[in-house]
């Protein structure tokens, strides 16, 4: 098997046998970014020389019996987590040169623990977007084609250039972050799985801020079992924090493959919404009758709220976000536009710093937040958002875990569903309600749909039970089989 | 509840962001279809729901007071646009 | 009397609410590690997070949570277990975030009060509406380059305590009065320095007028005044002003002024059309904020004396009036050296002693108590003196001036000098002879009925002994004679 097909966790084991060294895997790794980057454009900035020269080092510990958990594996990294001396630019114009002197928490934490970063991938602009097309470094091609067809789809977003790294071989596996779906919902676009923990699970000191109330990192890989190894890296207590969480880290491995006998999935009637596509609804009942057979009590449960999610969503994070991006002022950091007085260069630097979706989300924002307006949007979304989460909780009183679709359909093509922003907002409906409640939620792909595209269903937790959700997940991942790889991808390129 | 030109200009100022005169018919057109969109809301029923603040799964710590960070000026400029010796700079502010 | 002030068209009062920035006395800033304190280099005082750099988040300084509670407690207010930081969200060049982090809905201290005195002996209370925790902002420099303004950002995040009067200020000698206190207050906690030189205490100042018995009228808010006495020009100026706005037919527009001492004058600071819309929403990177009673408890045990208890009871204790009992309070400082002198002494001997002459000597050389050249034991050593009639109060003077200038003891002083009084009644009846000798036309007046000769006769023969002499014996002893 080719090094780019491989496993974390294989690799891992190959390192330690010394089957091959960390130069050669991150060789690989870099050797396909060199050849397929220019067309899936996942990265904004790679850092091969780097990560050859921390291979190198990698194979050093490897060879003194010193591994850490991640030692010699190349990752991806959401261009939306600070690391310390490369640059980092939140897909923004605004950011282009920024290279911030400081590690993120959770960058610092996968290299603490060996880990080989090959570059900087690319996103949506400050993560807002479903489809990785708001980028100012341009938009990510999804390596998946529908059959018989070569458009250029997009691979969701807004951890696009995460999830398309990952499916195409570019990374063993990529951090994202996830806001209201943005690595669910590319993970379930680019066949892989991607896990949003439970809010405060993981440090955002140092991730670039979308909306602080809903922002959280996790992992994106090619299988459940790596995900559960990036999990137990990236996620705990951090004091630079204020919303960390302090409650231990568990064995997360420890929980793939486990029984799942009297395990009770709940089914949210709600999310039966209009637009499900048939493939979709097919791969759901699909996943019931795997969990069943895995032992599970199929529960029918209900989320009247579910609905309301996207449309609180879209006042919370832009109210959240138009505060959140003044910092961008073109003073202490940077790209700025001069201009005659304090003013006007505020406005000359923040139009030509953002892109069109980042202004609207910043005006939208600020609108929902101005005198006059506040209690009608946001003291009103915030209170949905509490019934929101008492449904959740109120579900998980009846059931372990929640089983839904992670998105209405498969991935689209570049170009479709531009029009009308609400229309692209729709794709997050499925993933929006559990990041406003902030639990835990996991796509896994399950197969693929009518047009040979990935299809991933979405499991919910209870706070802080991301066990839970691996166990579930590695159960689908296993009934399901899936084993297809994209059109576009490392070894394909050979 | 909709959005005039107007309105739109003003929020434009509040947050700093310059827009042309041709830019407000497309802008009053999208914040207008995302907020009747938005309009779903008012079939909640939220009397007597106190409003979600945080998420509910932990307290606000504090730390304690100790000096354990600053003094790193370098940093502090670096990434400065335009700096001068010790300074950030901004265009002149008459007051 | 209360305060008015004429106009063409009758008699106006003044309503005055005061906004007190105080800076809250810690090692490190509200909501970062950096040094919280005055001075250093530019931009060292100085965290990423302080520079509002992407990914920077805030943690909240414990030691800041405590001194807003003692104050809260000092201004005997209630204090609010569950407070929460909201984000004050507006432009400006020394505002690194775009958004200041306050407390706006829910401040940590609610409802207190603040007892006044004023010169003619009245008594007022100030009602205080909360207290509340912010940030406080960088500095821009104007006058460093022709084209731009300079930005240094070490206070920047530096905890403040904004304290929120309610409108029950009548005078500008009341501002005066509550600035004091509150300085006074804020000085004993030890949450504030209370200096409005460095800008560590500074007001923002509410003024409206009114016909007596009217509701209120439109207020106008002067920034950002730095001393006491310009609160108190800036209050009377701007009353002046709205009253011939109204008188003009005018109205007062709510608005954000200035004082300018130089001119006397208040003026707008912003444009109407620029009306700031601050678009306040709880700060999502931090939780509300819950405190338990028992560390509130815990608190209040540790504070000191606040200075209207320590009043009391110096009045009680000491025996000495009200207004010496004020002044001694003045600082805690001067309270306890007072305490010193005073200790097993005579307690209002003590009183006079400090807020006569020693306060006159330590005003004559400008200084503070703290470096008073006449320490406490030894202005109580001089008192012991005075006590067992070592020296007589003539002689204290002159033994307090040597003791300013040498810095040496009472006791040696009176040695070296030779001033010890004389109680041999020999020789005072041998001075008292000599001078009834000497004014013997007196003595037959004074015998004649003129009695208040005798004072005449005292001070003779004092002088005649240098003043050395124990004024009890000398009357003794020309009582008997004549």
């Amino acid at each position: 098997m080719s090094l780019t097909e491989l496993t974390i966790a294989d690799a891992a084991a190959g390192l330690r046998a010394r089957k091959f060294s960390a130069v050669e895997l991150v060789r690989a790794h870099t050797d396909a970014i060199a050849a397929l980057n220019p067309r899936l454009n996942a990265y904004i900035t790679t850092t091969s020389d780097a990560a050859l020269t921390a291979a190198a080092h990698a194979d050093e510990t490897l060879a003194k019996g010193e591994a850490r958990p991640l030692t010699g594996i190349p990752l991806g990294i959401k261009d939306l987590f600070c690391t310390n001396g490369v640059r980092t630019t939140a897909a923004s114009n605004i950011l282009k040169n920024f290279v911030p002197p400081y590690e993120s928490t959770v960058t610092a934490n996968l290299l603490r623990d060996g880990a080989v970063f090959v570059g900087k991938t690319n996103l949506d602009e400050f993560a807002m977007g479903s489809a990785n097309i708001t980028s100012a470094f341009g938009p990510v091609e999804n390596p998946w084609k529908r059959n018989g067809d070569d458009a250029a789809l997009v691979p969701g977003g807004s951890s696009g250039g995460s999830a398309a790294a990952v499916a195409a071989g570019l990374a063993m596996g990529a951090t994202g972050t996830d806001t209201g779906g943005s690595i669910r919902q590319p993970a379930a676009y680019c066949g892989i799985v991607g896990l949003k923990p439970t809010y405060g699970r993981c440090s955002r000191f140092g991730t670039i801020a979308y909306a602080s109330s809903l922002d959280q990192a996790g992992p994106m890989a090619r299988s459940v079992r790596d995900c559960a190894i990036m999990l137990q890296s990236m996620a705990g207590f951090d004091a630079r924090d204020s919303t960390s969480v302090n409650c231990d880290v568990p064995d997360y491995s420890a929980a793939i493959g486990r029984s799942l006998k009297g395990l009770k999935v709940g089914i949210p009637a709600e999310y039966r919404a209009e637009g499900l596509s048939a493939e979709i609804e097919a791969a759901w009942q699909q996943g019931i009758a795997w969990l069943k057979a895995a032992g599970c009590e199929i529960v029918d449960v209900s989320l009247p709220h579910t609905k309301y999610g996207l449309a609180t969503y879209y006042i919370v994070a832009p109210a959240e976000c138009s505060s959140n991006l003044a910092r961008y002022d073109g003073l202490r950091f940077g790209e700025r536009v001069e201009g005659p007085t304090l003013d006007a260069m505020y406005e000359a630097t923040r139009r030509a710093g953002f892109g069109p979706e980042v202004r609207r989300r910043i005006m939208m924002g600020t609108y929902v937040l101005s005198a006059g307006y506040y209690d009608a949007y946001y003291l009103k979304a915030q209170k949905v958002r509490s019934l929101i989460r008492r449904d959740f909780t109120e579900s998980f009183q009846k059931v372990d875990v929640l089983l839904t679709p992670t998105a209405p359909t498969p991935a689209f093509a570049q170009g479709e569903k531009t029009d009308d922003p609400v229309q692209m907002y729709l794709n997050d409906i499925f993933t929006v309600p559990a990041s406003m409640a902030g639990m835990p939620a996991m796509s896994v792909p399950v197969g693929l749909g009518a047009t040979g595209l990935p299809l991933g269903l979405q499991l919910i937790g209870r706070p802080f039970d991301e066990e839970t959700l691996l166990a579930a997940g590695s159960a689908l991942e296993s009934a399901a089989g899936f084993t297809h790889r994209p059109a576009i991808r490392a070894e394909g390129a050979k | 509840m909709s959005l005039d030109p107007a309105t739109v200009r003003r929020i434009a100022r509040l947050a700093r962001i310059g827009i042309d005169e041709s830019d407000l018919p497309a802008l009053q057109g999208e914040l207008n279809g995302i907020l009747g969109w938005v309009e779903q809301l008012n079939e909640v029923d939220v009397e007597g729901v106190t409003p979600m603040v945080g998420t509910g799964h932990a307290a606000l710590r504090t730390r304690d007071d100790v000096v354990t960070d600053g003094n790193c000026r370098d940093a502090v400029l670096s990434n400065a646009p335009d700096a001068v010796g010790p300074f950030y700079t901004v265009p002149k502010v008459v007051e | 009397m209360s305060y008015t002030l004429e106009g063409k068209t009758g008699t106006w009062e003044i309503v005055v609410g005061l906004e007190v920035h105080a800076q809250v006395i810690s090692h490190s800033k509200l909501f970062s590690g950096a040094s919280a304190s005055y001075g250093g280099e530019p931009n060292t005082h100085v965290s990423l997070v302080d520079a509002g750099f992407p990914g920077m988040l805030p943690v909240l300084n414990h030691e800041c949570v405590a001194q807003a509670i003692r104050t809260g407690l000092g201004l005997r207010a209630r204090i609010n277990l569950e407070s929460r930081f909201d984000r004050k969200n507006y432009f400006y060049a020394d505002l690194p975030t775009g958004y200041q982090i306050s407390q706006f809905t829910h401040p940590i201290v609610g409802e207190g009060t603040v007892e006044i005195e004023l010169g003619d002996g009245t008594v007022r209370h100030i009602g205080i509406t909360r207290l509340h925790m912010e940030q406080d902002a960088g500095k821009s420099m104007h006058d460093q380059d022709p084209t731009r303004s300079f930005i240094d950002l070490n206070r920047a995040g530096v905890a403040l305590m904004e304290i929120v009067s309610e409108p029950d200020i009548r005078s500008p000698e009341e501002a005066g009065a509550y600035l004091r206190k509150l300085r006074q207050i804020l000085r004993y906690l030890g949450t504030c320095d209370g200096n409005m030189e460095e800008g560590s205490m500074r007001a923002d100042v509410n003024v409206s007028v009114r016909k007596a018995g009217e509701p209120f009228r439109t207020r106008c808010e002067i920034k950002n005044v730095n001393s006491i006495r310009y609160v108190m020009h800036a209050i009377e100026v701007e009353a002046t002003r709205q009253i011939e706005v109204w008188e003009d037919g005018g109205e007062v527009d709510q608005e954000t002024r200035l004082f300018d001492p130089s001119r006397n004058e208040t003026r707008s600071l912003r444009s109407k059309e620029d009306a700031h819309d601050y678009r306040y929403f709880p700060d999502p990177d931090l939780l509300p904020l819950v405190v338990e009673q028992a560390w509130v408890d815990e608190l209040e045990r540790g504070l000191p004396e606040l200075p209207d208890d320590k009043r009391d009871r110096f009045i009680k204790q000491y025996g000495i009036p009200r207004y010496d009992a004020s002044v001694l309070v003045a600082e805690q400082a001067i309270a306890d050296y007072y305490e010193e002198v005073a200790k097993g002494r005579d307690a209002r001997l003590a009183a006079n002693w400090v807020t006569g002459d020693l306060f006159g000597a330590l005003n004559r050389t400008g200084r503070g108590i703290q470096d008073s050249p006449i320490s406490a034991q030894a202005l109580g050593g001089m008192l012991d003196l005075m006590a067992d009639k070592t020296i007589n109060g003539k002689i204290a003077k002159e033994v307090f001036e040597d003791m300013l200038e040498t810095g040496d003891s009472a006791a040696d002083i009176v040695e070296r000098k030779g001033l010890k009084q004389v109680t041999d009644t020999g020789a005072i009846d041998a001075a008292v002879a000599d001078v009834l000798a000497r004014n013997a036309d007196k003595v037959e007046e004074y015998r004649g009925g003129k009695d208040r000769l005798f004072g005449f006769f005292v001070g003779q023969v004092m002088k005649a002994m240098a003043g050395k002499a124990n004024p009890a014996i000398v009357n003794e002893a020309l009582k008997k004679v004549l």
